[in-house]
């Protein structure tokens, strides 16, 4: 047998050098006249082990990592290819801790092979969940989706199967699945993995989703910041085309399902939903009001499902092994798995999936090692640019919607953000603000002029210049923009503002009063 | 070439993308894309030309384009580096990773060098946020930044 060695191709571990990394070893290969298939896989997801090499041995996969080009040569000297022994060595990866704690059930695949490979995908239990549902009635596919308790993943939380009835439910000539996978929010990068890593399951995912509300075409809208995943999934498209899971007949069923690839421009606003709309149809990427719910007049005017590349990822598990399956995991409302992206300062970043129910503090501390600086740690942000900054004394909060919720703070697309104590909760705050006015569509005046106005009242706050006065002006001002903004950019800006005047009092405090040094 | 020529081969440049894409649905940010690729920016004169082709005002077509961050009115440099400026990277020290490399090209974000070598940005998440601090350089993914890969960088726009 030829061996077989796995150098990933994610972003992720590119970004890490393993581009480097494969030319060696492809190099030594040549030089010691070794022959070996090199594939290129995504990532599993342990950033703090890319870039992660693995060789497939008589007895499963051994994995060594992280590998600098230097390390190369000493792992032929030590037999890698047969799993030798180096300092390198890591093992099964299954057995490796950061994944053996995990349960994967949308990223059951992503990182393990070649993802263009449709061979691979159906050989670890892909397009049964399709297969199922071309086979069954389409309320019941979205009755079964309702059943998982499944809610999207992009931040909201709105129950998936409730959406796909209602488009079900609503006649159109013409309905559309429209997939977000804007992912601009900073800590989370689980779209990014799963469309570099997996493709083939979103692409199942979305033509669940359209044989099941009648929808014959769907796009996906990912942003230009990743070249690669767009790459990947035009590929997978075009594999899935000839393959037959895409086209007028899915899987050889009646059933017409096709897909594009779209790439946005640089706009994170077009992360909501009905400004995403508008931008693929060609407009500016302005926030509709809602009603009329994208459902019932979405994309060109016509029935839409709007969903996040994690929730449709989600689907072809569930229709491949029931509702009661997936629903199994999770606590309370929060039904399922999530993964949770840890991010920023720590020490064993990466992508962790698991069902609901982790405390905050067992994802920082346990899972994530603390920060990667060694310093204590001071803040995480949970939910990307929008999300609320949770103290250590919250630490005790479980990973669940509801109960992100009654602690001021949201779950969002799950990622979180470590910060040491170097932080300062003021820059933050005023980033936030910043960023909401750079990023603003300019529709609605909270957001539009809000948050200019929050970066120039922070500025005094830091300059110490009637700071009690001007954090009460703050306040009011989060009031207002929470309340009266049409959409989560000016409506969930507050949150990180507000968090950190709570939680961290102490660097909203008047600077000392600096003495001249003339 | 005359500015008249240039104008011309702007035109004819731009109706064959149009001519490729109309057809899409929701045609304009792909066009745009295809334009940006050809000419390294959006030229003014193709915006008259894409009105024209997909019966929209160029009033429109001028909101668009203004819009999103992505599109250029004028040529970027050579290389197009940009530095990952949001949360995660900020935790991992992304300021002053910037204020070094810009202090190293002696220019500012939104800005190019004189010598058209490099034009410098800021970006809002690349996802790479487990190998914070992240940069792009002309489409590449680099992570971990530090003083030595930034020096690596700067060598490489450069040279």
């Amino acid at each position: 047998m030829i061996p077989r060695i796995y150098i990933p191709a994610d972003s992720g571990a590119l970004a890490l050098g393993a581009e480097k990394v494969a030319k060696a070893i492809e190099k030594e290969l040549r030089e010691r006249g070794v022959e070996a298939k090199i594939v290129r896989n995504g990532s599993r997801g342990a950033y703090f082990l890319e870039p992660m090499v693995e060789v497939a041995t008589s007895e499963g996969r051994v994995a060594y990592g992280p590998v600098k080009p230097s390390d190369v040569k000493s792992l032929f000297d030590s037999g890698f290819l047969t799993g030798g022994h180096h300092k390198r060595w890591l093992g099964a990866p299954d057995k490796i801790p950061f994944f053996a704690k995990q349960t994967r059930l949308t990223f059951a695949r992503c990182g393990i092979n070649d993802p263009l490979s449709l061979d691979a995908y159906k050989s670890l239990g892909g397009l049964r969940g399709l297969q199922n549902a071309v086979a069954m009635a389409p309320a019941d596919v979205v009755k079964q989706v309702t059943e998982s308790g499944l809610r999207g993943r992009g931040g909201a939380g709105f129950p998936t199967g409730i959406k796909w009835k209602t488009v079900l439910d609503t006649a159109g000539a013409q309905k559309y699945i429209v997939c977000n996978a804007d992912e601009g929010d900073s800590a989370t990068f689980a779209d990014r993995m799963i469309m570099e890593g997996d493709p083939f399951v979103l692409i199942e995912g979305m033509a669940i989703a359209g044989i099941a509300t009648g929808a014959t075409k769907g796009f996906v809208y990912v942003r230009s910041e990743y070249p690669h995943a767009v790459a990947t999934m035009n590929k997978a498209v075009a594999i899935a085309r000839k393959a037959g899971v895409l086209g007028v007949n899915v899987l050889g069923s009646p059933n017409a399902f096709d897909m594009e690839i779209r790439v946005g421009a640089g706009a994170y606003v077009c992360g909501e939903e009905t400004s995403l709309l508008n931008s693929l149809e060609g407009k500016r990427g302005v926030v509709r009001a809602k009603p009329p719910l994208p459902a019932i007049q979405g994309l060109f005017g016509k029935p839409t499902v709007i969903n996040n590349v994690i929730s449709l990822a989600s689907v072809p598990i569930i229709m491949d092994k029931g509702a009661a399956y997936y629903k199994d995991f999770g606590m309370g409302r929060s039904r399922g798995t999530i993964p949770i992206q840890i991010a920023g300062n720590v020490k064993n970043g990466g992508l962790f999936e698991t069902a609901f129910g982790l405390t905050l503090g067992e994802i920082v501390d346990d899972i994530g090692g603390g920060t990667a600086s060694g310093r204590p740690v001071k803040a995480v942000q949970v939910g990307g640019p929008l999300g609320a900054y949770f103290p250590r004394a919250l630490f005790d909060t479980p990973f669940d919607y509801e109960e992100f919720a009654k602690r001021d703070g949201l779950i969002g697309h799950a990622g979180i953000t470590v910060f040491d104590d170097s932080a300062d909760m003021l820059k933050q705050a005023r980033f936030a603000m910043e960023f909401c006015a750079i990023e603003s569509c300019g529709k609605c005046t909270p957001c539009r002029i809000g948050s200019t106005r929050g970066v120039e009242v922070l500025d005094k706050v830091a300059a110490g210049i009637e700071a009690e006065k001007n954090l009460a002006l703050v306040t009011d001002l989060c009031n207002t923009m929470k309340f009266g903004s049409l959409c989560a950019l000016g409506g969930f800006t507050p949150y990180p503002v507000m968090s950190s005047i709570t939680h961290f009092p102490e660097d909203f405090k008047p600077a000392p009063a600096r003495v001249a040094a003339e | 070439m005359t500015m008249q020529a240039a104008s011309t081969e702007i035109a004819s440049r731009t109706a064959a993308i149009i001519d490729e894409m109309k057809g899409l649905e929701g045609p304009l940010l792909p066009i745009l894309h295809s334009i940006q690729e050809e000419f390294g920016h959006v030229p003014k004169d193709a915006l008259p030309v894409i009105a024209d082709g997909l019966n929209l005002s160029r009033a429109e077509v001028h909101g668009v384009v203004s819009f999103y961050h992505d599109f250029r009115a004028k040529p970027a440099g050579r290389h197009v580096l940009k530095l990952c400026q949001a949360e995660a990277c900020q935790s991992m020290g992304s300021d002053a990773i910037a204020a070094k490399v810009k202090q190293l090209l002696g220019i500012d974000f939104h800005e190019t060098t004189g010598d058209g070598s490099v034009t410098l940005e800021p970006v809002y998440c690349l996802g790479l946020c487990a190998c914070s601090p992240s940069a792009m350089l002309d489409g590449e993914v680099i992570g971990r930044l530090d003083d030595e890969k930034i020096e690596e960088i700067v060598a490489e726009v450069r040279s």
